[in-house]
């Protein structure tokens, strides 16, 4: 079986591509090969030795569908794809529209549609959770500095100030948050998403749904250290069955189909849990769910092939995971080779 | 007389290292701590822990008595103990 991953980009905002192809690995007598498709010559994962088979340069999503479809085309006339896992966020619309093409061509996948994608988007979040009784931080969408006016009104100071896609910024008046909003708006476009501030610890699920409403596994996760672009460096397994049963709620509300992370925040005040995101991928610390005893990604593998997976019941708790940044060694002609040729 | 019990999520090793497994917190007893924390784990009362303490350390009464309230009360305040 040949598996194309994205998201190999291992840097300080990992991708979840790297352990997501590390899961596949670790099952007994995988025997299937993993070709890597990457949108920069310099994506760490394809240095890693062993860890991909082979490796294409795609473009950008941004440079349009048809674009984006001739060149998995190419590759899959060469490969043979039988399954492909997007895991960025940012191109995940671009791979549930062309789920039909990638289908008539034998490359299937195991994604959401369109309308489960937006349930959770950032900008719609608030609606989802009011109207199935989950506890989520006020929110208020911006699209212009004029809107960021409201803040005082609606919610106080910090408040966070979140990109459509990535990034938040916590702000402590109106001038930091113009600031804010202007380096979002550039990067990630509208509408901005103005946040409650709740100040407290951490705590994130990942989870994978059959599409059918069946939590196939969740596994949650307390970050132990959190690096400056808010990314979690250290965490531990846990068992609190409040983010779990909540997680539990969202797919079997939402149907939904693929691998997700939802991330909490339980209130220092009054030590309540608000969900503040719902991410539709597997995030970068995926593979401590298979160490804990969840092979999630090759679960979805399963599903996608059509099998019936039985969903875990239980995983490991205190199973910890620490991110180490690691010098791999290449040559130029490697890079030579992904630059130039687009595969390797 | 106040008997505490220890919460069933929370794992206590040999070394005095504590994880509170529903918050992911962790703990660490220094060793008059974990000599206390086993005696509570037994099912001690207080005043049985106060005695067995003023037998085998140097220490008078009154200290010992309010330096053993304000850790029970700072393990309550952590979760992990719970009054019985």
């Amino acid at each position: 079986m040949k598996i194309a991953v994205t998201g190999l980009n291992a840097t300080d905002n990992p991708g979840p591509g790297v352990p997501v192809i590390r899961s596949l690995r670790d099952v007994p007598n995988f025997d299937g090969k993993i070709i890597g498709l990457v949108y920069d010559s310099l994506e760490p994962g394809i240095y890693k030795e062993g860890l991909v088979d082979r490796c294409y340069q795609i473009p950008f999503p941004s440079s349009g569908l048809d674009h984006l479809f001739e060149r998995i085309k190419y590759v899959n006339e060469i490969e043979k794809i039988d399954l492909l896992i997007p895991t960025l966020d940012s191109e995940l619309y671009s791979f549930v529209k062309m789920q039909d093409k990638l289908k008539a061509i034998g490359i299937k996948t195991f994604l959401p549609t369109l309308e489960q994608l937006n349930i959770r988007g950032k900008d719609k979040l608030f609606d989802f959770c009011k109207e199935n009784g989950i506890k989520v931080p006020k929110n208020i969408l911006v699209t212009s500095i004029n809107d960021l006016q409201k803040i005082p009104n609606q919610l106080n100071y910090p408040a966070v100030i979140k990109g459509i896609f990535y990034e938040a910024y916590v702000v402590n008046n109106f001038d930091e948050a113009v600031t804010a909003f202007g380096r979002l708006s550039i990067k990630w476009g509208f509408p901005i998403i103005v946040q409650e501030y709740i100040k407290g610890d951490e705590f994130n699920v990942v989870a994978l749904g059959d599409g059918r409403g069946n939590t196939i596994g969740a596994v949650a996760m307390k970050k132990l250290y959190i690096t400056e672009k808010g990314k979690g460096w250290s965490g531990i397994t846990i068992d609190d069955i409040c983010i779990l049963s909540v997680s539990k709620k969202v797919i079997e509300k939402t149907k939904w189909r693929s691998g997700m992370e939802l991330e909490f925040i339980k209130n220092l005040k009054t030590n309540e849990y608000y969900l503040l995101e719902i991410n539709p991928r597997f995030p970068a610390w995926v593979y401590l769910a298979p160490a804990a005893g969840q092979n999630l990604p090759y679960a979805l593998v399963r599903l996608a092939n059509g099998e019936e997976v039985i969903s875990f019941e239980k995983y490991e708790i205190g199973k910890m995971f620490v991110r180490c940044a690691w010098d791999l060694i290449s040559d130029i002609k490697f890079l030579e080779q992904i630059t130039v040729k687009g595969e390797c | 007389m106040e008997i505490y019990s220890v919460p069933a999520n929370l794992a206590v090793s040999d070394s005095g290292f504590m994880f509170l497994s529903s918050t992911g917190e962790t703990f660490t007893l220094n060793e008059i701590g974990q000599t206390i924390f086993k005696l509570i784990q037994q099912g001690n009362s207080l005043k049985e822990i106060e005695d067995k303490i003023l037998f085998d350390y140097d220490i008078n009464q009154p200290s010992l008595e309010k330096d053993l309230t304000d850790f029970i009360k700072q393990l309550l305040a952590y979760k992990l103990l719970e009054a019985k």
